[in-house]
């Protein structure tokens, strides 16, 4: 029970607000997986051994996993660049770039994948160039990769984006004084205190990779065991009246996202102590 | 979504039914019957009114129709469910809200207007594509929707296996090779029947589309007919859309007379016209004789003739581990 073992706070009510919070996290969150869980309980180990295993189901969680980790690695690398140019510099535009960010998060998703597939298709403005290249994007898992990017990106930027903005000035001019250059300033100041953000954002964006369906149908072209991705087991399960099966590969996703958050908020406490920044 | 608005506006509307008393039913029904239906309802009501004096509001609920067919289940209050596969209709069967027998209450096993399967190709057929072999041959993209997640992907799956069968000297094993064969040149599996249409006419992805005829004529309603010619195999199944009235709804809401009578109505010439005008091969003599001229005649099979019933195609073919995934499990 070290839950309760509180420090003694000036503020009152944390009895109260801690009861509320939870209560509110198990309504809201933990019910619905608890019924996941309890529904696939209807199926015997061995049915739903053989369902998870299934060679199309095991093919597309390591697409869909795959290609989200792909995405988010890209996104922290570019979306840690847009939010610096957004803090940094002065430039005519700045608010509409700053408010074009969002769109993703408001756009349907189903819209998105539609642009893009119209964009990288063979015949479409950018595709008609790649492909006598060689280079499929839409209807191949080039393309899954791509509109994850773009459903993710947010997360990255939003997260990275006030710890910026927070940084104090006087360290960068501290560090020039010491006789540091730019790259050593950005390495050794900047660069540590974005981590555990970028790293927040980083796992943020893949959570919501892996679960995406609306924008990646469309340009995914759904080939099994090539470019199939897990939603779209689920969803074709439900389609042919399988729950059980359908909840089975739901309860995988959900295992294996939880173990991966995990993993990353461990990693991330790890390097903030580490770090010393405060928590 | 959709069923969510259907249902606040049925629930408003049942609040103001005392008020009006006018009867309101809801057509629970697939994605592509929208065009169809928006022409019927009026053409009913108008009859329904001079017969009886009585007014009834009809609403629609479109969406993929194994989804559908589940909204009815978990309780959206369909007082008809018009579908293009029976195991949809079936599944209200094993939930005891309508009778096992359902597809007999109505002529034909309460199918009231078909359509078959045909090609669609790109102006001037530049693949040369008369028949079901030729799709199959190297070289040849066809776009076909997913089997596993839309009727429509299942008819043309149906249907090249049917007539492979059918072929002289045609058995299981060549069937198997032949539609093998044939979504090995399928480069992209989309969810329904519009996906697909869009991936053809507007990606420009493919040579041919196997699609509904019905379909087929919406596209050139949209498209114009600049861009693609129709092919005609010599044989096609029969893609057959049932429609059931739901017991257990319209016994609650005591709306059986009224969805009986729309659904009957279905079958009267003027129904009939109307589908004839949307490119559904009307089952009325009178009014295929009238429409002659749009509708081709092709061979046809129903998919009870060549697969026993809908249940057994399904379990062999479309299951999970089926023939149809195992064309792309076997190396």
């Amino acid at each position: 029970m070290n839950l309760l073992n509180r420090q003694h706070s000036v503020l009152p009510g944390f009895g109260l607000s801690f009861g509320v919070t939870l209560f509110w996290l198990t309504l809201i969150v933990l019910l619905p997986f608890a019924a996941l869980l309890f529904k696939t309980t209807d199926m015997g180990w061995t049915a739903f051994v053989e369902t998870v295993t299934a060679e199309r189901v095991v093919a597309s969680l390591k697409l869909s996993f795959g290609a989200s980790a792909i995405a988010a690695l890209i996104n922290i690398v570019m979306g840690f660049l847009l939010a610096w140019v957004l803090v940094r510099y002065p430039f005519p535009g700045k608010k509409l770039i700053d408010a074009l960010v969002d769109l993703p998060f408001a756009l349907p998703t189903a819209v998105a994948g539609i642009a893009l597939t119209t964009l990288y298709a063979p015949n479409g403005w950018f595709g008609q160039y790649l492909a006598p290249l060689g280079i499929k994007v839409a209807f191949a898992p080039l393309g899954i990769v791509v509109a994850l990017i773009f459903i993710s990106l947010p997360f990255v930027v939003r997260t990275v984006q006030p710890v910026l903005e927070d940084l104090e000035k006087e360290l960068e001019e501290a560090a020039t004084c010491l006789g540091a250059n730019r790259w050593q300033i950005f390495r050794r100041v900047i660069f540590p205190a974005a981590v555990p953000a970028l790293i927040t954002g980083g796992a943020m964006a893949f959570a919501r990779a892996t679960g995406e369906f609306g924008s990646v149908i469309f340009i995914a072209g759904n080939i099994p065991l090539v470019s199939e991705i897990a939603p779209l087991i689920i969803i074709s399960k439900l389609d042919q009246y399988d729950y059980l099966g359908a909840t089975a590969v739901a309860v995988v996703m959900l295992g294996l996202s939880f173990v991966i958050l995990f993993a990353i908020n461990a990693i991330q406490w790890w390097a903030s102590r580490r770090h010393g920044a405060k928590r | 979504m959709k069923p969510r608005l259907t249902l606040t506006a049925l629930l408003l509307s049942l609040a103001s039914t005392s008020v009006f008393a006018d009867t309101q039913l809801l057509n629970v029904s697939y994605d592509v019957m929208r065009d169809f239906y928006k022409d019927y309802n009026p053409v009913f009501q108008k009859a329904y009114k001079a017969k009886t004096g009585e007014t009834v509001t009809l609403q629609q609920s479109h969406g993929g129709s194994s989804k559908q067919a589940l909204s009815v289940v978990n309780g959206l209050p369909a007082d008809v469910i018009t579908m293009n596969q029976a195991t949809d209709i079936d599944l209200l069967a094993d939930k005891g809200l309508i009778p096992a027998a359902w597809a007999k209450r109505l002529p034909n096993d309460s199918v009231p207007f078909n359509s078959i399967t045909v090609f669609l190709v790109r102006k001037g057929n530049p693949k040369a594509v008369r028949d079901w072999n030729d799709l199959a041959k190297p070289g040849v993209q066809v776009i076909v929707p997913n089997p596993k997640t839309s009727g429509n992907g299942r008819y043309t799956y149906l249907a090249a296996w049917g007539q492979a069968l059918k072929q002289p000297g045609g058995s299981e094993a060549k069937a198997r090779d032949f539609v093998n064969r044939l979504f090995k040149n399928v480069p992209v599996l989309d969810t329904g029947g519009r996906a697909a249409t869009t991936t053809f006419i507007q990606r420009q992805t493919g040579d041919v589309l196997v699609t509904f005829e019905n379909e087929a004529e919406m596209i050139a309603r949209e498209f114009g007919r600049g861009g693609f010619d129709i092919v005609y195999p010599k044989v096609s199944v029969l893609a057959e859309n049932p429609v059931a009235v739901v017991d257990k709804v319209v016994d609650k809401k005591g709306t059986r007379k009224e969805a009986d009578a729309y659904l009957n109505y279905l079958w009267s010439v003027e129904g009939q016209t109307v589908a004839a005008q949307n490119y559904l091969r009307p089952q009325n003599a009178q009014v295929a004789a009238k429409y002659a001229a749009q509708f081709p005649p092709v061979k046809t099979f129903r998919v009870t003739q060549v697969f026993g019933s809908w249940r057994a195609a399904m379990k062999t073919h479309f299951a999970d581990g089926g023939v149809f995934d195992q064309i792309y499990t076997k190396k």
